[in-house]
């Protein structure tokens, strides 16, 4: 019997090996927390005044955020709905089409329902977080982790400007010097705020995390349905199989 | 495989035990295919309640907004139309008092309104889902009875009912025009698919 | 009344239903009275798993297409539709979803079962033959599928299966453009793929596994041991070895159902994408013909034949290198069709073969597996030649079976089942 278990074990080897396959690394990471409501109702607002105005969530409605975000119908309608066109119900739709944008921006700025499910929300949290200035860019910055993005840093006026400075660094950086007496590197690649912005960088790391947050529940609302469902089923499962485990042994009693 | 030593009531006892959990899990995974009949977020964004505003409607006339795919008829009423159909009674109509179920708890009395002066109703013959015709008018052509207290005349069987949508007596149709669930979000707007107590 | 020859129950309704429908021979012949040895182990769970995978892949598959909407505009926001606005329609496409990869899982240790007890030897050919039959027809229907979506996973990998059949000399490109029905995969690829997937497919697998029960039930179930149990049996005719499928091995069936759906339950709940093998990153922005996203891996139970076709970078006997990548990879497929042929030992089982049999039996895993992960990492040189070592044993396995297997010693068989 061992044995047979550990040839089943064997055959799915393939199985484990590709799941611990890991992506490029990222900057920055963060784990989505869907059960900070009020995060999720911050990246909300985030997302309908900075993003909403290039950006749909065409599979997104606004009742359904509503709902698994405890926001009531009249809030979300008097201070995140700002399309006369849209209702509650609907989905969050952008007003502009996609022919102008591709005309502004050279293309058109993509629906980020699935971002977060596409990219990964690391890439996005680390996105939103390393623009900087770049004066050899049209739009005057540029991004570590999107190199020679089209889009502006739209949240400059919340983080400030940040630009490449010589600097002591935790993070290990291509070309960085280690440091014996600090344990800290020396970069000058290190991505430092020099003109302030509306908020500290605490609290803007905080603010894109809330985004980030956001965009990770939409990716995928049902996720907390099946959260909240995954103890029962499982659970009503282990059960059955106990009393049919039971059964099968009083059956296979009679086998000798 | 001798049948001797074995526990005939254990056996009994866990094969029930196993069969009713499994016929409960059963249950269990149909709801979701059962539940997912229901209408879709899609379906009821569709159906979501519709805003209508009487302020440009002219009194005597009618207007009508679409709410879940039907018809409703949002008429405002004048002193004579509300007399003439308050003065309707049981010789004419089939049921004056609105007896059957074909309207909220919250809307009574002969004018089946919130307000007198404002009726709201489903624009669909309670027969066979014509849309009758409006004849506000005493005495209005086409509608195939004299003394003709003004109301609506359905042309695909000749159902008549009254301005509060009272079905006639010796007609087609069986009970009284529908109301939809409504209230008033303001003296101008009327918000069609939301109950009063809702609000 | 009917047919005097069928066991019938003796009186009261199902005697009235046995006179005109053979309710109770059929009930004896396949559960209460289909014998089958009593000494299956963890690996027979694997064929009524399958048939319940099945199931579930039907049911949730006709639910999804309630809401589906199989055009190339409408397509991907149909899925998401599922996802958020259909009550419960996470749960049902997610089902469905790892329902897919459960079903390879499965099938791909069942079929590893068969391997290893010699369960395709005669008199199970045709047992044998049905189930390759199974898995070829699977693998289609899994293929079509996997377009539906329309992500651009779903385009990209369509498009390079498509491509395949235009390696094939003169008549390729033709071929690929009918199957395709336009110039390039569009939404009447899509429809296609769609009533295909979800009526034509469906229809031959459901029937195919028919035919591999009753061809099963006709010859009876091989066993660790690779023992005919039928060769010993009692006064009474019953196999000594044997024991009634109905209740022993439904009761033990349904403990491994429970298991299963343990670990499946936690994969839909908690995992349904799989670690991006089950659900694959670039499937969440939609099919866009004008780009093709930087990683294509097909899903993970294509990827040892994917990277058998990769491996292949020389040419050969005047064949480049694509068309002879596609026979490598038709063959690779079509090798295990004739397996029942090639295998010439005198015994079943692996446990009474020689140490040439384990060992390539053992390489031959080794090898599927790590062409599996070769299958969704991108070509490097080394990889490519690791892949080429791989599809080498693995046809070697097939290839050289007839002499090992006449060749090497075997341990003497018992005359009842062990253990």
């Amino acid at each position: 019997m061992k044995k047979q278990l550990f040839a089943l074990l064997f055959a799915l080897v393939p199985f484990t090996a590709m799941a611990a396959g890991g992506g490029a690394s990222l900057p920055h990471s963060m784990e989505p927390d869907l059960h900070d409501k009020a995060s999720l109702q911050n990246g909300m607002k985030l997302f309908v005044n900075y993003c909403m105005g290039c950006h749909s969530l065409e599979h997104q409605r606004f009742s359904r955020a509503a709902e698994d975000l405890n926001i009531p119908q009249d809030l979300v309608e008097e201070n995140l709905i700002f399309s006369s066109g849209l209702r509650f119900n609907d989905q969050m739709h952008i007003a502009m089409g996609s022919d102008d944008a591709e005309g502004w921006f050279g293309a058109p700025p993509p629906d980020l329902t699935l971002e977060a499910r596409l990219r990964g929300t690391d890439w996005i949290y680390s996105y939103l977080l390393t623009f900087y200035r770049d004066p050899s860019r049209p739009n005057g910055v540029n991004n570590e982790v999107f190199p020679s993005v089209g889009m502006p840093n739209v949240l400059e006026p919340l983080q400030g400007v940040q630009e490449h400075v010589c600097a002591e660094t935790d993070r290990q950086v291509e070309g960085a010097e280690l440091d014996p007496l600090t344990g800290k590197y020396q970069s000058c690649d290190v991505l430092q705020v020099t003109q302030p912005g509306a908020m500290e960088p605490d609290e803007f790391e905080d603010a894109v995390y809330d985004l980030t947050n956001f965009l990770a529940y939409v990716g995928e609302p049902s996720k907390l349905h099946a959260q909240a469902l995954g103890p029962k089923v499982l659970i009503f499962i282990v059960i059955f199989g106990v009393l049919a485990y039971l059964l099968k042994r009083e059956y296979w009693r009679d086998i000798h | 495989m001798a049948d001797n030593g074995v526990n005939k009531g254990r056996r009994r006892l866990l094969l029930g035990a196993t069969t009713v959990v499994g016929a409960v899990g059963a249950v269990g995974v149909a709801v979701p295919f059962v539940a997912s009949w229901q209408p879709s977020a899609r379906a009821r964004a569709a159906g979501a309640p519709v805003q209508a505003d009487v302020s440009k409607l002219d009194v005597g006339q009618r207007m009508t907004v679409e709410w879940r795919g039907k018809p409703v008829w949002i008429i405002k009423r004048t002193p004579e139309m509300i007399e003439r159909t308050q003065t309707l009674g049981a010789d004419r109509l089939a049921d004056p008092q609105s007896e059957v179920p074909q309207q909220p708890t919250y809307v009574t009395g002969e004018l089946r309104s919130i307000k007198p002066e404002i009726g709201v109703l489903i624009g669909i013959c309670t027969h066979l889902g014509c849309s009758p015709l409006y004849k506000p008018e005493p005495d209005a052509e086409g509608v195939g009875v004299d003394n003709w207290p003004g109301g609506f005349f359905c042309p695909c069987h000749g159902s008549r009912f009254d301005l509060a949508g009272r079905v006639f007596r010796n007609v087609p149709a069986p009970t009284n025009l529908e109301v939809p669930p409504y209230r008033f979000e303001n003296d101008d707007i009327i918000i069609v698919g939301e109950d009063e107590e809702t609000a | 009344m009917g047919n005097p020859n069928k066991v019938k129950a003796d009186s009261g309704f199902m005697r009235w239903v046995d006179d005109r429908f053979p309710a109770t021979q059929m009930w004896q012949e396949h559960l209460s009275k289909y014998y089958a040895p009593k000494n299956f182990n963890v690996w027979y769970f694997f064929g009524s798993l399958a048939l319940l995978v099945l199931v579930n892949q039907i049911l949730t598959g006709i639910w999804l297409t309630m809401s589906y909407n199989p055009t190339a505009e409408g397509a991907f926001a149909s899925v998401e539709y599922i996802m958020r606005d259909v009550e419960w329609g996470w749960l049902i496409r997610y089902l469905h979803s790892t329902g897919a990869s459960a079903f390879f899982v499965v099938v791909y240790l069942h079929m590893f079962r068969g391997l290893l007890y010699g369960s395709y030897k005669a008199p199970r050919e045709l047992v044998w033959i049905f189930g390759m039959a199974i898995y070829l027809a699977l693998m289609a229907e899994a293929f079509m599928g996997y377009l539906l979506p329309w992500g651009q996973m779903s385009y990209w990998g369509a498009q390079v299966i498509i491509s395949l059949f235009s390696a094939i000399p003169s008549i390729g490109p033709d071929l690929a453009q009918w199957v395709r029905g336009d110039y390039l995969i569009s939404g009447i690829t899509l429809n296609r793929f769609f009533a295909l997937h979800v009526v034509a497919l469906p229809i031959v697998i459901l029937a195919l596994v028919v035919l591999h029960i009753i061809a099963l039930h006709e010859v009876g179930s091989n066993n660790p041991d690779g023992i005919d149990i039928k060769k010993k049996k009692d006064e009474t005719g019953k196999p000594l070895d044997g024991i009634p499928f109905h209740p022993y091995y439904t009761v033990k069936d349904i403990v491994g159902v429970a298991v299963f759906l343990f670990v499946f339950m936690v994969v839909v709940l908690y995992f349904p994408e799989g670690g991006g093998y089950f659900i694959e990153k670039p499937n969440f922005e939609p099919a866009n013909p004008l780009k093709t996203p930087d990683h294509i891996a097909p899903v993970w139970y294509f990827t040892p034949f994917y990277a058998m076709l990769r491996a292949i970078t020389f040419t050969l006997f005047g064949l480049d290198a694509k068309f002879l990548g596609v026979i490598v990879m038709g063959g690779a497929i079509a090798i295990l069709f004739v397996l029942p042929w090639l295998d010439r030992s005198p015994v079943r089982s692996i446990r009474y073969k020689g140490w040439i049999s384990k060992v390539m039996l053992a390489l031959f895993a080794i090898s599927f597996a790590i062409l599996g992960v070769l299958g969704v990492l991108p070509a490097t040189e080394g990889r490519t030649m690791l892949a080429q070592l791989c599809t080498a044993v693995y046809f070697a396995f097939f290839l050289l079976m007839p002499f090992y297997t006449r060749l090497e010693k075997t341990k003497p068989v018992p005359e009842r089942v062990t253990g």
